[in-house]
């Protein structure tokens, strides 16, 4: 039983280091969801049933979609301002 | 601030967390130890005082219901912020809207699996609806319910698209129903100066053990947090699908 | 045996909640921000976990097979936890809303060079 209470301890390591250094955003939601699963594991080990169930979830459902969406809409914003300069450096240039 | 100093100052800051850090590590306590009193206590009195079987339960809304209550507020005033946040950010009234995402889906899904997609929105109410109020018995309670309640809505979104969703989940009701969650919790608190007892005592008859009635107001609370976090988190997913939408370019 | 354990996990919480600070100080898009901060958040749920746990006892939930009142494992910092994981999410989008109306006014996300103050 220790053992593996220290394996998952090195997941969870290893997962939120994952989630605080990758730098690309569009696969973020994807780690965050897996780092929550993991998470949810060390609570199942360590005898906090309650809170694993609510770990899951959070982790598998209600985070990602959000930081998804968020990505999604920062994206959208993105190519607006860039056509709007786009547009603003072709009437100076006029 | 340059970023070099600002590096620096977290490594500072850092090796002074490890110090302290490493000065006041202890070996976790063992169960007859001083400092595990209060648990020891809170594990003996669960079952003889409230007639329940889950200890985690009893402290969230019964031994340490005033925590809740805090948590449940800075739930309530999170979500109010974001809604209030994403709705500033422009003004759509009378344009017609169109799912930014459903380009992407250029054949929507197939007849067979939105049947089965809608088939297994009624199993996970039903799911949701358990686990808010067996939270007394078993793992679970209002805040892993509620979550629950709000993905059943989100697998309509999934099977039938924006529109349906919004028809279904603009209703006033939604709003109505995460004030009413948070709001009964306080009143199920004032209840208690009724019979002049202090804010949040178990007034209500505490029922057989082992059986769904037991527990008094935990019940109660349990499923007002429950209607709570589900209208909460539909909420949001509702507003961040929204900025996902366009208005449509007129041709 | 017991102490290394919790020494370990005493460790990871250090770990997780410096790692945590550190992505914040180095990100370069308020998403990522925001993401590290729910590490740092993470590194509390070890730290309370490894706290509450009591080596062989099993969870507080005395349905069959487990006698009422007989020792288990800390019930109360389990309920700081469930409590917060839930509340933690809606925080978060709280976080990407705030992102996502300081991406529209100032133009960009790298939150070096977000200046709204400056007019």
């Amino acid at each position: 039983m220790i053992y593996l209470q220290i394996a998952i301890l090195g997941l969870v390591v290893a997962g939120g280091t994952m989630v605080a250094l990758s730098r690309k955003i569009s696969g973020q939601p994807i780690i965050v969801s897996v780092f929550g699963l993991i998470l949810s594991l060390m609570f199942m080990v360590f005898q906090a049933p309650d809170v694993a169930l609510s770990q899951i979830v959070v982790g598998a459902v209600g985070l990602p979609l959000m930081i998804l969406l968020a990505i999604a809409k920062l994206r959208r914003d993105e190519q607006m301002l860039r056509r709007k300069r786009e547009s603003d450096s072709g009437k100076e240039r006029e | 601030m340059r970023r070099s100093w600002r590096m620096l100052l977290f490594f500072a800051g850092a090796a002074g967390i490890v110090c302290l850090f490493t000065l006041a590590a202890e070996p976790i306590s063992q169960p007859r130890d001083v400092r595990n009193r209060y648990a020891t206590a809170i594990i003996s009195e669960t079952f003889s005082q409230r007639n329940i079987t889950d200890a985690v339960s009893a402290v969230n809304f019964d031994f340490r219901g005033f925590d809740t209550v805090g948590e449940e507020f800075i739930l309530f005033v999170s979500v109010l912020g974001s809604l209030v946040l994403l709705r500033m950010v422009e003004d759509r009234k009378g344009k017609v809207l169109r799912d930014a995402l459903e380009p992407w889906r250029d054949v929507g899904p197939s007849d067979a699996i939105r049947l089965w997609i809608l088939a297994m929105i009624a199993p996970k109410v039903t799911f949701g609806i358990y686990i808010v109020t067996h939270g007394q018995l078993t793992p679970g309670g209002g805040f892993q319910g509620g979550v629950i309640l709000a993905t059943a809505a989100l697998i309509l979104y999934l099977g039938e698209g924006f529109t349906v969703f919004r028809d279904v989940i603009s209703h006033p009701a939604t709003e109505i129903v995460e004030g009413a969650g948070a709001l009964g919790f306080v009143v199920i608190g004032m209840l208690a100066w009724v019979w002049g007892q202090p804010f949040l005592t178990n007034v209500l008859p505490l029922g057989k053990a082992h059986e769904l009635t037991s527990g008094g107001t935990m019940a109660l609370i349990s499923i007002s947090t429950g209607l709570e976090v589900a209208a909460g988190f539909i909420l949001l997913l509702y507003a961040f699908l929204q900025e996902n939408l366009s208005p449509v370019e007129e041709t | 045996m017991e102490p290394a354990l919790s020494y370990a996990a005493y460790a990871a919480a250090i770990w997780l909640f410096l790692i945590g600070l550190y992505g914040v100080v180095k990100s370069r898009h308020l998403v990522n921000l925001c993401l590290s901060l729910t590490v740092v958040q993470s590194s509390t749920y070890v730290l309370l976990t490894i706290i509450g746990y009591r080596p062989g006892l099993p969870a507080p939930i005395f349905t069959d097979g487990l006698k009422p009142g007989s020792a288990a494992v800390d019930p109360i910092v389990q309920a700081l936890m469930l409590t917060d994981v839930v509340v933690e999410a809606t925080v978060v989008a709280l976080l990407l809303a705030i992102t996502i109306k300081v991406h529209r006014d100032a133009g960009t996300a790298d939150p070096d060079k977000v200046d709204m103050m400056r007019g």
